[in-house]
């Protein structure tokens, strides 16, 4: 199985990356371009089978190593 | 006899200058101890040193918090002894949830190396005992990931315990915004633990502990890390 995990900024927390891409979207002359914000996406190739099992190792990859639940949110899918 | 010890993780940049800066002010030559080491030996402090402690991967300290000799340091700072994290160490210390908060990229997005102006306002901590409060000295930073941040209610925790030790000011002591070089929030510098034994400040004052160096400021943290063993001796 795989996941795929997505990790952003909680809201509230500053997005300085985030804003220079803004600012680098709307140099490109593209218009109606709104508020960025920028994340990360991580792909983990899991041996494990059973859905259950797998969700519940995620889980602590997540909470443990891969986000800082003090500033990010984390949601991932597995398949 | 004081005993010190440096903890070097692949990466870490500041670890032989903290060792000198500490052998030169106390007169006692600390340890240096590996990463991958399973225990730190019976230390009167542990330094998390400066640096960029697995090139930074995934968030600044986010991998050294889970490697294998930070468990003895969690558990022996939670037993009472003193640790020290300078910079990159500071981030570890909040990655391993021995202080709270992270920190976040500079608002500026640019990293940033030069002389700030800190207003001291905890003088009672093992590692600040030698200043004095709202004084103001000048210590250097050199961060790109220096922006302290955490949610409101334990920024007021944190400044209704008295657990801010330091935060960017001018040369006068004014705190705003235009003494903030990174945008931390409430212009947070250094924060302690509950107990005061455990410091993170991303200034580096073992970049400034004797006259050669450009200054003595940074010179009474390793002061105070040797007063307060003494008098606990």
């Amino acid at each position: 199985m795989k996941a795929k995990i997505k990790i952003t900024l909680k809201n509230g927390v500053l997005d300085p990356q985030g804003k220079a891409i803004e600012g680098a979207i709307k140099g490109l002359g593209i218009s109606g371009v709104g508020d960025v914000r920028q994340g990360k996406y991580i792909e983990v190739e899991l041996a494990e089978t059973d859905a259950g099992k797998a969700k519940a190792i995620v889980e602590q990859m997540c909470k443990d190593l891969l986000a800082n639940t003090v500033i990010e949110n984390y949601s991932y899918e597995i398949g | 006899m004081l005993r010190a010890s440096v903890i070097v993780f692949p990466g870490s940049n500041c670890d032989r200058d903290v060792k000198t800066a500490i052998e030169r002010v106390t007169g006692f030559a600390p340890k240096m101890v590996w990463h991958g080491d399973a225990s730190v030996p019976s230390s009167d402090v542990i330094v998390l040193p400066g640096g960029f402690s697995y090139g930074d991967y995934l968030r600044c300290g986010a991998m050294a918090a889970h490697s294998p000799i930070m468990k003895d340091v969690v558990a022996k700072a939670k037993a009472g002894t003193p640790v020290i994290g300078i910079c990159n160490g500071f981030q570890i210390l909040c990655e391993s949830g021995l202080l709270p908060g992270a920190l976040l990229r500079n608002a500026s997005l640019h990293f940033i190396c030069r002389d700030v102006f800190l207003k001291v306002e905890n003088d009672q901590s093992f590692f600040t005992k030698c200043y004095r409060k709202g004084e103001v000295i000048k210590i250097p930073i050199a961060h790109g990931e220096g922006n302290y941040f955490a949610d409101s209610e334990t920024l007021d925790r944190l400044e209704g315990e008295g657990r801010v030790a330091f935060r960017y000011s001018d040369a006068d002591g004014e705190v705003g915004a235009a003494s903030c070089p990174n945008g931390a929030q409430r212009n947070i510098a250094g924060i302690t633990n509950e107990t005061g034994r455990v410091l993170g400040m991303m200034p580096h004052p073992e970049r400034l502990y004797e006259a050669a160096l450009g200054g003595t400021d940074g010179r009474r943290v390793f002061e105070s890390i040797l007063l307060s063993t003494l008098e606990a001796a």
